[in-house]
């Protein structure tokens, strides 16, 4: 039985009586140290999960915000090895688990056998691969076995309860639940749909169900908490990362943590 | 049947050339015309966020009834006919072929289609699907402009809302294009990211269409992307290659020896193509934009120098950097101007059953004005990078051969020129520093009359 690290943080956190936190950064953004910097500042105020994008030269899952940055970072000379520095300056200084996001090429350019290797001696927890579907993913599932890395797949408010079942056996540490039929991006508000697909998805089998997609205040933190096992915000973070550095994503970090206390 | 008499000289019965390594790719890959995919070898499939993956399912279903149904099948006949202007003719280009070793060259006019490029076929085909989907609206990228406008006309045949992205650097080099899309009822987006080109395009469509799929059809212009796309978008170009094969064998009486066609994303070639796949003594061509020359980088020859990977939904040639990050592509093309190709051609390719070759700027730019001096056909550019393949291949053909007149080469002309002029007016130098053509503006009543206007 392979131990998950991803599972086991968002079980901690459970047993704390809450959902978990999980944190999106890209790599490299703006530079490769300030993004190990970053996520220590996400894991150490409040984040279980920290979720590291691979900057990409076509991230059509993504919106304005993370295709900014993740360009600037290409700009600045970003190299795809560089993500297994930032794996590991995040988990040799915090207990979090570490899991990167990554669309499917750069990964099948470096060799999948090859990158899961160097991922797992950086201490790195597994993939979110948001243009991979387990269809075609058997390479990846042999890697991810060999190297006991995390396989977290998507599921979207569109997904048939096959494919739901068929992703959640397929999947590892967790499942990311899309909360609406988009890209990346703050909302105003969460979609009524999320709800019903964290349902379904567990219906389908699965243990552990995160929601992404949309989520940047403190209020959807709160609302998301009452029916998954994670809450997932990207966008809002990069933003803050942008505008206020460092300080700012520990601000926004706690902001979010917050929303699990219950408001008295 | 005519097809008894399509032997080529030198063919046995079978019309098999002795120790042609056709045969071989025969016997061994068998049939290769009507493959279904999703996968084309190793090529192809569904590399898409999961989101899309129901819609890619509707789609297939949609199609798969479709293509099996007689009504669907009229329907789309009846436009062909009676909208586009089907069959396309084609034509024997007698003076250019002069210019290719003296082999016959032949063209299929394309360009004399609705909207002036092979791109309607495709588009008439899935605004039906849309429409037989109950959906209202469809998003095309484009690069030159021709899906686009193409896109356009059916959106607005079939009274589809339309909305085009076009890269920003595209809507200059285009921007005639540009105007006939609104002028058709169509919203243009330019897009402002990456490479401002067709892959950019595609991106941002594929971003409008995860969050609009509801009532929204991707209306993709070339034979690549997510299964079923590649083998959707080559059944509504079949008819170039099915109308191309019986037209020779009227004409000559036999198969033609080779056919030409240019690749971007691939879909006239795979359209062409497909009516002579299984015919092992019809060498096949596709010629890839070679910009600059291969040598500088500035290219879009994917199948020439790239390595396979994921982009766009399928498994394909991909130019790429070690990181596997799409490199930007150069063409004077904009049509030929993208990083990938359709997975078809990738398996096509590492099978040996068509052989594919990068044309420059220059190559394609001297075929371009060839063509228009010697037939007095303006030609698309990307149809110029076949012209100029064709050239080559005539040459080659007719190398030691006593009578190349009896050898056969056809060229898909996939598109007219009308849009690229402004292009070519530039190449050839026939503009002023103010961009006007030379010797235009000689006359003083016109800038007086615009002086007075400004006033």
């Amino acid at each position: 039985m392979i131990e998950s690290k991803a599972a086991a943080a968002i079980d901690r956190a459970k047993a704390q009586g809450r959902a978990a936190l999980i944190g999106y950064l890209p790599a490299g953004y703006p530079d490769v140290q300030a993004s190990i910097d970053a996520g220590i500042a996400l894991a150490r105020n409040g984040a279980d999960i920290i979720e590291i994008g691979i900057p990409y030269s076509d991230p059509v899952m993504d919106g304005p915000v993370i295709q900014a940055a993740t360009t600037e970072a290409l700009a600045n000379g970003f190299r795809v090895a560089s993500v297994f520095d930032v794996v590991k300056g995040i988990t040799d200084a915090t207990d979090a688990a570490v899991v990167v996001m990554t669309y499917w090429n750069p990964v099948m350019r470096m060799g999948v056998d090859e990158f899961s290797r160097r991922l797992a001696e950086a201490g790195g927890a597994g993939l979110v691969t948001p243009d991979l579907i387990p269809d075609e993913a058997a390479e990846w599932i042999a890697a991810s076995d060999k190297y006991s890395l995390d396989r977290i797949f998507l599921v979207a408010p569109s997904s048939s309860p096959e494919r739901l079942a068929m992703t959640v056996a397929a999947s590892r540490g967790f499942v990311y639940a899309v909360s609406v039929m988009g890209v990346t991006g703050a909302r105003g508000q969460v979609s009524n749909v999320a709800e019903s697909l964290v349902a379904a998805t567990h219906d389908a089998g699965a243990e552990r169900v995160c929601v992404g997609l949309g989520v940047s205040r403190a209020e959807h933190v709160r609302e998301i908490a009452a029916y998954a096992d994670g809450v997932i915000v990207g966008s809002a973070l990069v933003s803050a990362l942008r505008d206020g550095g460092v300080p700012a994503v520990e601000a926004l970090t706690q902001e979010l943590s917050a929303g699990f206390t219950p408001v008295a | 049947m005519a097809e008894d008499a399509a032997q080529n000289p030198g063919q046995n019965a079978e019309g098999i050339l002795d120790g042609d390594p056709a045969e071989s790719f025969l016997s061994q890959y068998g049939h290769l015309r009507h493959a279904e995919g999703p996968y084309f070898g190793e090529y192809g499939g569904r590399w898409m966020p999961e989101s899309l993956i129901a819609a890619l399912d509707e789609l297939e279903d949609t199609f798969t009834k479709a293509k099996a149904d007689p009504d669907f099948l009229a329907e789309i006949a009846e436009l062909n006919k009676n909208y586009s202007g089907r069959p396309s003719l084609l034509t024997e280009a007698k003076r250019f072929s002069e210019h290719a070793g003296g082999v016959r060259v032949f063209l299929k006019r394309e360009d004399l289609n609705h909207t002036g490029s092979h791109k309607i076929n495709n588009v008439l085909g899935q605004a039906l699907l849309a429409k037989r989907m109950g959906k209202t609206r469809v998003i095309a990228e484009t690069g030159a402009g021709q899906h686009g406008v193409a896109s356009a006309t059916a959106a607005a045949l079939l009274g589809l809302e339309c909305v085009v992205y076009m890269g920003a650097e595209d809507c200059r080099r285009q921007s005639l294009n540009v105007a006939r899309m609104q002028l058709l009822g169509a919203t243009v987006i330019p897009v402002t990211n990456g490479s401002q080109t067709l892959k950019d395009a595609i991106n941002e469509a594929l971003r409008d269409w995860v969050t609009n799929v509801d009532h929204t059809h991707y209306l993709l212009g070339t034979a690549a992307g997510a299964h079923p796309f590649p083998a959707m978008v080559r059944f509504f170009h079949e008819v170039i290659g099915e109308e191309t094969r019986e037209q020779i064998l009227a004409q000559t009486g036999r198969l033609p020896d080779a056919v030409c066609a240019c690749i971007g994303g691939g879909s006239n070639a795979i359209g062409i193509f497909h009516g002579f796949l299984d015919d092992p003594g019809v060498a096949i061509y596709g010629f890839e934009a070679g910009g600059d020359g291969v040598e500088t980088g500035r290219h879009a020859a994917t199948i020439t120098l790239g390595r396979p990977g994921v982009l766009h939904g399928a498994r394909s040639y991909l130019m790429q950097d070690e990181d596997g990050q799409t490199v930007e592509s150069h063409s004077i093309s904009a049509g030929l101007d993208y990083p990938g190709v359709g997975p078809e051609h990738s398996y096509l390719h590492d099978i040996g059953r068509v052989t594919y070759e990068p044309i420059t700027d220059t190559e394609a730019m001297d075929a371009f004005k060839l063509l228009s001096q010697t037939e007095g056909i303006i030609p698309a550019i990307e149809s110029s990078h076949a012209l100029a393949g064709a050239i080559k291949v005539g040459r080659r053909l007719a190398e030691g051969v006593a009578d190349p007149s009896e050898l056969i080469v056809i060229v898909n002309l996939s598109g007219r020129g009308d849009k690229d002029v402004q292009t070519a007016a530039d190449w050839f130098g026939m503009l002023d520093e103010d961009g006007n053509v030379r010797g235009t503006t000689l006359s003083t009543r016109h800038s007086a009359a615009g002086e007075e206007k400004k006033a």
